[in-house]
């Protein structure tokens, strides 16, 4: 199991630095901050002082050390536009969208899951075809469209639920957030269905498929020769090993969720990173849109180094292969 | 020599067994075929060209459905605030929405078959490279790609599509490459293999037609796929220029409407966006379904 950790954690690092050089590469090489920087009167001494002060006449590899240099340390610059430090500003974000991510990911689950291996089992049901349908509408829907339409028939036309912002927000650990009450969480619930929807579909799509796969293999059939009771044939040798690929998925689905959360952020007016980072790349404000980037690798590859690692424990296979 | 003859009935056979009986799949298709129909007859069928500013006029702007323009035409679909018709809007938000992503997956596809084939004949660097990329490719979603790509490079059609291509190589290089290795395994290889036959024309000849299945499978998939996230980006304002807008664009331009009671402008675009998709998706998973050995035992 150790010699197993070790080898992905040597991975994740190296994955982690390709990516650093990729954003790198991208945002310092292929655009030009001189000229995103400078105002329209500068001469060319103007830009090349600047260039200098920048570091930008350095060899290139030395300019990746000192980038990387600097985030190592917790330096990501100073925001062009709102003139902080990129961090604080991220910082101060990431809850909000913490927030609407794990609650999605809760109804995703709890609502998915079961639905999926009802499907699963009775198949060809009714029930099951009903499911099916309303599945594939929801996956086929794209997500700003469903963040359309929630806002249209829960804020417009029933007005149960308002449609942006986060509401009000109460302090836990030092942080704001806002399902501490009743009015955060209304603010919270479209968003987060909004995220959920396409979850739930995923899920119960992921967990019929396994379902269907695992009723037909032998020893299903021969626990049931044994007699085992039907529930625990589906909480003992369905329910875990359905769970494998489910656990990958939603491991790697946290971070889509995060990914995602740009889209139903920025159409819900909700204050998270996702809409930061929309709002960044629309005033081309570089600093962000960068720190943005290396934060959501780092997070993915830390994220994929604990699905590797958990899949490992859920499947002795994995463990014990060379 | 290949039997093209043999071929096509033997895919006129498949095409058969996989639609016939299952009704919803069949609609999908009609649906997906009149609506690529529209897409390509557009020009000609459209009551306006919505990209000719001339004849819009500003005082068509935001009229509701069934009205009539300044001209003697109906709006069918109503006007948005330019007096561009919807309908004729929608029908060219369409043309480009299925054209980005047609080429997008088509090229990305094309790119994943030739890496996988490569990782899979050539072995050594030339696989662990390949498939190191793919891993980690495919360890980023999609979305968050395609607006680091569009962040770097800037927006339009063209960028758009280089941001989708991105999206699709990974998974059918992981995909081509696994169902070469099976093919290899097979006598006729190591047979043309020991007749001298060189690599690349074992590769091209014999490798691809017989491990592409699995992949042309997933390429609907890839295809509905490429139409969301097109739309999108774009309606995020980070896609299509805005003078050419396509389904999503059209979207978000009429959602700043929407509060305002005028539905009609973001509604129209957003129904055939979904039911687009829909018709795809429900013909890439009776595909799908029709390919995987698993479900067999309870098709009836």
């Amino acid at each position: 199991m150790i010699s197993y950790i070790t080898k992905r954690l040597w991975q994740s690092g190296l994955l982690a630095l390709i990516m650093s050089l990729i954003v790198f590469l991208g945002m310092y090489v292929v655009g030009d901050p001189v000229e995103m920087l400078s105002e329209e009167d500068w001469t060319e001494e103007d830009k090349i002082e600047l260039a200098i002060e920048l570091g930008l006449d350095k060899p290139l590899h030395e300019q990746y050390l000192n980038f990387a240099g600097d985030i190592i340390r917790g330096d990501f610059g100073v925001s062009f536009v709102h003139n902080r430090p990129v961090l604080d500003l991220i910082v101060e974000r990431l809850p909000a969208t913490l927030e609407i991510a794990v609650l999605a990911m809760i109804i995703g689950l709890s609502v998915g899951i079961p639905l999926g291996i009802y499907s699963g089992i009775k198949n060809n049901s009714r029930g099951s075809r009903v499911i099916s349908f309303f599945s594939t509408i929801g996956y086929s829907t794209p997500n700003f469209w469903q963040a359309i339409l929630l806002i249209m028939v829960f804020a417009v036309f029933l007005k149960w639920l308002p449609a942006s912002g986060r509401g009000l927000t109460n302090s836990m650990f030092g942080i704001e957030w806002a399902w501490l009450s009743i009015d955060g969480l209304r603010h919270m619930a479209l968003p987060a269905i909004n995220l959920a929807i396409y979850k739930i579909c995923m899920q119960q799509r992921l967990a019929k498929s396994g379902t269907q796969e695992i009723l037909y293999q032998e020893y299903m059939t021969f626990a049931r020769a044994k007699g085992i009771s039907r529930n625990r044939i589906i909480r003992r040798h369905l329910l875990r090993n359905i769970l494998i690929p489910i656990v990958t998925i939603t491991g790697l689905e946290v971070g889509g969720l995060i990914a995602f959360s740009t889209v139903t952020e920025t159409i819900f007016s909700w204050p998270g990173i996702g809409k930061l980072l929309l709002d960044s790349i629309h005033m081309v404000d570089r600093p962000v849109v960068v720190a943005y980037l290396i934060l959501i690798t780092l997070m993915f590859v830390f994220i994929n180094f604990v699905v590797d690692i958990m899949y490992a424990f859920l499947d002795p296979r994995i463990r014990h292969q060379k | 020599m290949i039997d093209y003859k043999n071929i096509l009935a033997t895919l006129n056979l498949q095409i058969k067994s996989i639609f016939s009986g299952h009704p919803i799949a069949i609609a999908g298709l009609i649906g997906f075929v009149i609506f690529v129909l529209t897409a390509l007859l557009a020009p000609w069928i459209a009551p306006q060209n919505p990209y000719d500013l001339m004849v819009l006029d500003i005082m068509d702007g935001l009229l509701p459905p069934l009205s009539k323009l300044g001209n003697g035409d109906t709006a069918w679909l109503g006007t948005d605030a330019l007096g561009r018709d919807i309908l004729s809007a929608v029908m060219y938000g369409l043309r480009l929405s299925l054209f980005v992503a047609f080429v997008a997956v088509s090229i990305g596809t094309t790119i994943g078959v030739i890496l996988g084939l490569l990782a899979a004949t050539k072995g050594g660097w030339v696989e662990s490279l390949i498939m190191r990329a793919v891993d980690l490719k495919v360890s980023f979603p999609g979305i968050l790609l395609a607006l680091m790509m569009l962040a770097i490079f800037g927006t339009g059609v063209d960028k758009i599509i280089y941001a989708l291509i991105i999206g699709v190589w990974a998974s059918k290089a992981r995909l081509t490459r696994s169902s070469a290795l099976q093919e290899m395994q097979k006598e006729y290889i190591d047979a043309a293999r020991i007749s001298g036959i060189p690599s690349w024309r074992i590769m091209m000849r014999f490798l691809l037609p017989n491990s592409i299945a699995p992949v042309l499978v997933m390429v609907p998939m890839a295809l509905s796929g490429a139409i969301g996230a097109e739309a999108t980006l774009s309606f995020l304002g980070v896609g299509v220029p805005i003078t050419e807008p396509s389904l999503g664009l059209l979207i978000a331009n009429g959602n700043d409407y929407l509060l305002s009671g005028k539905w009609w402008i973001s509604i129209f675009p957003g129904i055939i966006l979904v039911l687009l998709v829909l018709c795809i998706n429900v013909v890439a998973d009776r595909i799908r379904e029709f390919n995987n050995p698993y479900l067999k035992h309870q098709d009836k």
